[in-house]
């Protein structure tokens, strides 16, 4: 096959690969770009570096921190896993008991829209009065921007699962227990895929939420003091650390996305 | 005799009012008998399967069943993509404890019919690799899976294009002759009813009664294909059309 390709299929192919090396030259210009543009502004004293900071002025501010970075990033990061993961979970639990019972379904419907519509922010100084200021707050303010989210959404995948399918194990005599187990939770292991990397994102504001109110620790806890004594330098730094932190998060769940997908053979 | 409906109604309540389904349905069916229902779309003829099935009862009337489970295959496959091709098959053993001796009984018997009906080579495949024909052999062996005294077909081959239809319909039919069970399929399709079964029962419009039984006893040992290609099957397509009764 690789020694008769036609002329048309090797200049389509040449032209994909042009297209393909252009995106990608275009995605590092757009950052070199956007950087170099920022330290230039500084050195030229178009912007004011003191609220502004620079990227040269962050990168030094992250090197004199050093290895001190590292418990603020692992808190961070411990806080967000342990939140998508209740989430996820404990999401998951409570679909299962709604599709369990439609009747608790029908009755819970509106109080979860109210809580689905409702800021969670606005929560966190009652979490904080509950919880104390520390972890705990922390966790419930990432658990309760998830949950909602994740109840409805895999509830709505549980609720999908074709009529046929579920006749078919009515048929076959299986008990209501065996027809979650066997057919409804594995026919919707792509919905709780969606629901974890979905909850990565929002488990993340919900820490950094968390943080800003509470916390001794963590990247939100940098950026708060940071601003509050005004060293911007690190107030950049963090962000842009976060920013890779949790984008290498994302990209860990899609790897392990298509671990599962290869694994079970199942196709979103 | 394997299964009598004698006067079997069926009224169902809905937030629009009232619905009668069936009124008064009796048929029966004998042993290694291939039977099939057709009717006008939305006639009630897959209720008459979940009666049979036990999974609705008859608002009136009296259904007997054989001793021994009951089968259904479904429209469409209903194929579990998560599990391989024998996770599928063995489903309805996974779901009842039996012993030991049971068990190896049932998954020997449904090695042989894989390996029979040229699945065994795919046993460990998820059914995404199965060709639409393949799939439907599989959901058929599934079906024969608790060893059922009848099996009840839905409008089995409805999501099949008509080639693949027609020649899956002939594999079917010869399966089902094959291991000796009895079956009642479900079809809007009036070829498929008369080239496939034994005999044909035609459901009225709703409220469904039965309109009329044909008897295919005439032609003899035919496949379903060579039956399409006799004179009698343009008769009898002819005659049920008819009665149907079909307007657009």
């Amino acid at each position: 096959m690789s020694e008769n390709v036609s002329g048309e299929r090797k200049a389509w192919l040449r032209r994909q690969k042009r297209e393909r090396r252009v995106v990608i030259c275009s995605r590092v210009g757009v950052l070199l770009g956007f950087f170099g543009l920022w330290e230039l502004a500084a050195n030229l004293g178009w912007i004011d570096t003191f609220i502004m900071s620079s990227p040269s002025r962050a990168w030094k501010a992250a090197m004199q921190m050093g290895t001190e970075l590292m418990p603020h990033i692992a808190m961070s990061c411990a806080e967000t896993v342990a939140g998508f993961l209740l989430g996820t979970v404990l999401g998951t639990a409570i679909a299962a008991a709604l599709w369990w019972s439609p009747r608790l379904a029908r009755i819970c419907e509106p109080y979860l829209v109210v809580l689905g519509a409702l800021p969670k922010t606005a929560l966190g100084p009652i979490f904080i009065v509950w919880m104390g200021a520390g972890v705990g707050a922390i966790l419930t303010m990432a658990l309760a921007i998830a949950l909602i989210v994740t109840i409805m959404e895999v509830y709505a995948g549980f609720a999908a699962v074709e009529p046929e399918k579920l006749r078919l194990m009515r048929s076959l005599g299986a008990s209501r227990a065996q027809t979650f187990g066997m057919l409804v939770l594995p026919s919707n292991l792509p919905t709780m895929m969606n629901a974890l990397k979905v909850n990565v994102g929002l488990s993340w504001v919900g820490v950094i939420m968390g943080e800003f109110l509470v916390s001794k620790q963590g990247l939100g806890y940098l950026i708060v003091y940071g601003s509050q004594v005004f060293k911007m330098d690190l107030v950049m730094a963090t962000v842009l650390i976060l920013a890779a932190v949790a984008s290498a998060m994302y990209a860990g769940m899609l790897a392990l996305e298509n671990v599962i997908k290869k694994h079970l053979g199942v196709t979103v | 005799m394997t299964v009598e409906l004698r006067g079997v109604s069926l009224t169902y309540q809905s937030p629009e009012g009232e619905i009668e389904a069936l009124r008064d349905v009796s048929f029966s069916l004998a042993e290694g008998e291939l039977v099939s229902l057709v009717g006008p779309s939305g006639c009630g003829k897959s209720t008459i399967l979940s009666i049979i099935a036990g999974l609705m009862p008859p608002t009136s009337g009296e259904v007997v069943i054989p001793e021994g489970r009951i089968g259904l295959m479904p429209q469409r496959d209903s194929l579990f993509e998560w599990r391989s091709i024998w996770g599928n098959v063995t489903l309805p053993l996974s779901l009842h404890k039996t012993s030991r001796e049971k068990r190896e009984q049932d998954e020997q018997r449904l090695r042989t019919l894989l390996d029979r009906y040229g699945l065994a080579e795919f046993a460990a495949k998820p059914p995404s690799h199965l060709s639409g024909g393949m799939r439907q052999r599989c959901a058929l062996i599934r079906t024969l899976a608790p060893d059922p005294a009848l099996l009840l077909l839905d409008e089995p081959f409805s999501a099949l294009d008509y080639q693949t239809r027609l020649v899956v319909a002939d594999d079917v039919c010869s399966i089902l002759r094959r291991e000796g069970k009895s079956a009642l399929l479900v079809t809007h399709d009036i070829s498929e009813a008369v080239s496939m079964t034994d005999r044909v029962i035609v459901l009225s419009r709703r409220p469904a009664s039965v309109k009329s039984i044909h008897d295919l006893s005439e032609f003899g040992d035919c496949t379903p294909l060579e039956r399409r290609d006799s004179a009698l099957f343009r008769e009898y397509f002819q005659t049920i059309w008819k009665e149907l009764d079909v307007h657009v």
